[in-house]
């Protein structure tokens, strides 16, 4: 870079765009959000085995309007996807949502009345990460996917 | 006390009132009482001295379609004062089938004929709250009953019918604003 090599003082040039995508990407807040057993998976993606701050993504938020990420971890009952929906909307833009799991996905072996057949039939999922229940790697894959996803998005 | 003895005393304390011995594999008296003498005879087992069954554990309905009478309703009930239990059983036939409510005897059977009200359908007349439980309130159809589809394809809602009317909302607001002041 031309300008760096000119002044003595340690600098980068960057774009805002790049600037704002990596601080985006390097601290995707969930918000605290368990459906079912895949949210115990997602528990320990976060504790110290795993250790998803690594990523950036361990500040687990109590309330959805300090949160970036919905993480649905576990089946979603037909009674409880008006909520889901609230918290979504609750959470402020930019939002992404990762869908844990099988039955977060498609369903998995709830075929059936009361459970939903797949979330992204009430919020929009930016990352299906699938498994019965997905290993915590797995999931932190998934949030690197998400990761390379938000890296690409356009400001305008 | 022993099954026989049981009914016997029931039968003592209830002398105008059916009471049939079922068989149970458990060997706990079971007893089939008719639908219209039932709450007659929950009030008597909950109040006769010799019964005291002050406690409701359960209240559950099994569907037997195609079979008819359709439905059976169980109350389990707890006597702490002689140490025993009682299950107690109704028939109820499919085309209309309702029961008096036992939620002014025993206040835990609120919830919990509210539960079968929203899974097989039953109806509990005097209910003070008769809402469904665990289902949307706007569902249609009873999912535990045997002839009901397990496997439905429609749409999942996003938003929750309204719990409150607009008058009732504006209300509460009202209140909260002075509770403030």
């Amino acid at each position: 870079m031309g300008l760096e090599s000119e002044i003595d003082i340690p600098v980068l040039t960057t774009s805002v765009e790049k600037m704002v995508q990596w601080a985006r990407r390097s601290s995707i807040w969930p918000v605290t959000f368990g459906l079912a057993c895949c949210a115990i998976e997602m528990m320990a993606m976060s504790c110290s085995r795993y250790d998803v701050a690594r990523f950036g993504a361990e500040v687990f938020r109590g309330s959805p309007r300090q949160s970036d990420l919905m993480i649905i971890a576990g089946r979603l009952s037909r009674k409880m996807a008006p909520a889901l929906r609230r918290i979504y909307d609750q959470m402020p833009e930019p939002k992404w949502v990762i869908s844990m799991g099988a039955c977060a996905s498609i369903g998995g072996v709830f075929d059936n009345y009361a459970i939903v057949q797949g979330v992204d039939q009430v919020v929009p999922v930016d990352v299906y990460v699938p498994g019965c229940p997905p290993r915590p790697e797995s999931l932190i894959y998934g949030i690197v996917q998400l990761q390379r996803k938000i890296a690409q998005q356009k400001l305008a | 006390m022993d099954h026989d003895a049981l009914i016997a005393s029931l039968q003592q304390a209830l002398p105008g009132v059916a009471f049939e011995a079922a068989p149970s594999i458990d060997r706990q008296a079971t007893v089939y009482v008719d639908r219209d003498a039932a709450h007659q005879a929950a009030l008597a087992l909950r109040d006769h001295p010799d019964l005291a069954f002050a406690f409701l554990a359960e209240l559950t309905a099994v569907d037997f379609w195609p079979r008819e009478p359709r439905f059976e309703l169980i109350y389990l009930l707890v006597s702490f004062a002689h140490k025993r239990r009682l299950r107690l059983k109704v028939r109820l036939n499919g085309a209309d089938p309702h029961i008096a409510t036992v939620t002014d005897i025993w206040p835990a059977a609120n919830w919990l004929e509210r539960e079968v009200w929203d899974m097989l359908g039953i109806a509990f007349d005097g209910h003070p709250d008769p809402r469904r439980l665990l289902m949307p309130e706007d569902w249609q159809g009873y999912p535990l009953r045997k002839d009901y589809p397990v496997q439905i394809r429609k749409g999942a809602n996003s938003v929750e019918p309204l719990q409150v009317t607009a008058e009732e909302f504006r209300r509460n607001v009202e209140k909260d604003r002075l509770s403030r002041q």
